[in-house]
């Protein structure tokens, strides 16, 4: 058989194909990153950990993205994916992490071809680290210490004797009336304590109302009911309502059966007080508390009836209803100076000053917030003062505030 | 000491909670605090039965007005209860199949499931759907125009209400693109976007501080309304 000349060249030229393609391949694939280091994230809650490398030396040329993955073992079979980050980034924080588990990384630098470059992984495991302060909710950490420091300073200096004024809230004066009213029409006064439990502020901001509409009643002889949603609030309702009784001498009118729990289900309990509301028709209504969808239902029924009706929250949601369908309404802050208002003591009327300036410190954030961002948008977010003014109020809106 | 106690757990409770949110490593104080008040509230659950099954035993035996909801609602509470605890008509789990009571006690099928797929689900559907008719009666009663504000208020919800539909979009749509600004969707989106987020976030800030100085008065103990009265 006669050698085939043709057959040979073109071995001969498959095999330089071959060859330079491969050597072509191997030419294409990135240059890996390097001298990869992983330390502990600083103040935090022992989640996270800095990784930070030498960028590859195509970064700018031909890599796409920098691939980070994660393992517990340095099998190179057991890395699991984390995230990948754009040419030009050289650090990352890796978050969701146990502080129980070591970890290596490692990184790849991969081209527009998909071309993955030779890994660099960490040389040892790490494992990340809980402080004893969460550094990032420093800022609030300040805040609460200024507001607090305020509340406590100004309830100090009420009770030294610096007389406090509080303006008039028509929502609270009207209680005296709602409950007068109920009294000469002979029926009875209903009070909803919202349908939350025990561990919102609000229902105990309700309470705080009850007392006083409470102890109202029992010096007019009137009737109060409290269906609750809840176990635990009824047992605080009895006790609110028999200390109530008790402080306006008539701890023998008190009738433990007018404060009962009726269901946990929202609209079972809706259903029953709203049957309650058409058949016995309530002179007077409040509604004081967290509220949900049924709030309008138990508005809206309380206005059919023709009762009085008084509403605090602070649901933003539920407020436009009582607006709409109660008489009076307490909004938000209104709501929470209740306690205060109605005892009119100097220890509560302090906190209330306290507050305003919580409300002085908001309203300072707010002014250097806007300030920032108009001077950033008037210089052009492109120049280096301009961005510097963005930076600033992006920094006080998602670092300080956050 | 009646009152002592309740207030020195309360304060208690509220700054480990506090702490928690700051310092991580007693993040787990948080959290038993959070399981202990999940354990009161059960045990009080018990209570609060206790106490639905004296209420209405009690309208029904004086025959008050309704006493016959009384009556449905004993009769409801305890089927469901006896049904529910009792795991009535459930099949034993695969896995122990010689306990009877090892099964779900929401299996699929089962009388304690049929109650409420088809007792409880639309009993509540009902009541949440009578909604759009009280909003529709609390609506026609907001909107009345009787005073500047109350025209200010109905403008702005009428521009609200058809922004959000086809018909809106459809009125405005002959406006040149310079007039953009002024066709009703993107009234819409301006009118929710600034002047409803303004309104809104203010209440919040003065929700949020409210919440925090009620917070501290409860802590401190300088409230103690809501024990009853501020007497020892």
């Amino acid at each position: 058989m006669r050698p085939n000349i043709a057959s040979i060249f073109f071995l001969t030229f498959t095999l330089f194909c071959k060859s330079s393609l491969l050597n072509g391949q191997e030419n294409s694939f990135p240059n890996p990153p390097s001298q990869i280091t992983a330390s502990d994230h600083p103040w935090d809650h022992g989640e996270k950990i800095d990784l930070n490398w030498i960028l590859s030396a195509d970064d700018q040329i031909s890599v796409k993205i920098y691939s980070i993955y994660k393992s517990v073992d340095s099998d190179p079979d057991s890395f699991i994916f984390i995230g990948n980050v754009n040419p030009g980034v050289f650090s990352l924080t890796v978050e969701k992490l146990d502080r129980k588990e070591s970890y290596f990384f490692k990184v790849i630098a991969v081209d527009e071809q998909g071309n993955a470059s030779v890994p660099i992984v960490t040389l040892s495991a790490i494992s990340p680290t809980r402080e004893w302060f969460d550094g990032g909710r420093f800022p609030l950490f300040i805040i609460t210490i200024i507001f607090c420091g305020s509340v406590i300073y100004w309830i100090y200096r009420a009770r030294s004797g610096l007389p406090l004024q509080i303006r008039k809230i028509a929502g609270l004066e009207a209680v005296d009336e709602a409950v007068g009213r109920a009294t000469e029409m002979g029926r009875s006064i209903l009070f909803i304590p919202g349908i939350q439990d025990m561990n919102e502020i609000q229902t105990i901001a309700g309470l705080t109302v009850l007392s006083r509409v409470a102890k109202i009643a029992a010096e007019y002889g009137a009737k109060v009911e409290v269906p609750t949603s809840r176990s635990l609030v009824m047992t605080a309702a009895r006790e609110t309502v028999q200390a109530a009784f008790l402080t306006a001498g008539r701890p023998e009118s008190y009738n433990q059966d007018l404060v009962y729990y009726v269901t946990d289900e929202q609209f079972g309990y809706v259903a029953y007080v709203q049957g309650m509301m058409v058949r016995e028709k309530p002179a007077a209504c409040f509604y004081m508390g967290a509220f949900f969808a049924e709030s309008l239902i138990l508005a809206e029924t309380g206005n059919t009836i023709g009762a009085i009706q008084v509403a605090g929250t602070a649901m933003p949601a539920q407020l436009p209803f009582f607006v709409a369908a109660c008489d009076y309404t307490l909004i938000g802050e209104e709501f929470f100076a209740a306690s205060a208002y109605l005892s009119g003591e100097p220890d509560q009327l302090g906190s209330l000053k306290g507050q305003d300036i919580g409300k002085i410190i908001v309203a300072a954030g707010i002014i250097i917030g806007v300030t920032f961002l108009t001077l950033g948008t008037v210089a052009g977010p492109e120049t280096s003062i301009g961005s510097a003014f963005m930076a600033a109020a992006e920094y006080l809106k998602s670092v300080i505030l956050t | 000491m009646k009152r002592s106690v309740p207030l020195l757990i309360t304060a208690l409770g509220g700054f480990i909670l506090i702490i928690a949110y700051f310092i991580p490593a007693a993040q787990g104080w948080g959290e038993v605090a959070a399981i202990w008040f999940d354990i009161l509230a059960s045990i009080a659950f018990i209570l609060g039965g206790g106490n639905l099954i004296k209420i209405h035993l009690k309208k029904i035996s004086d025959k008050s007005a309704g006493w016959a909801y009384s009556a449905i609602t004993l009769a409801a509470f305890l089927i469901t209860l006896i049904v529910g605890l009792g795991k009535v008509g459930i099949n034993p789990n695969p896995k122990y199949p010689e306990y009877a009571l090892s099964g779900h006690y929401r299996e699929i099928g089962s009388p304690f499931w049929w109650l409420y797929e088809y007792a409880f689900k639309p009993l509540t559907a009902t009541m949440f759907a009578m909604l759009a008719f009280y909003i529709s009666s609390a609506a026609f009663r907001a909107f009345r125009a009787k005073n500047l504000e109350a025209i200010l208020l109905l403008g702005t919800a009428f521009i609200i209400l058809l922004g959000r539909t086809f018909t809106g979009v459809y009125l405005t749509a002959w406006l040149p693109d310079w007039m953009s600004g002024l066709k009703l969707e993107n009234l819409t989106v301006v009118i929710m976007s600034v002047f409803n987020t303004a309104g809104n976030r203010g209440i919040m800030i003065g929700i949020a501080l409210g919440v925090a100085s009620t917070s501290l008065k409860v802590l401190l103990g300088v409230d103690r309304s809501y024990l009853g009265s501020g007497d020892d």
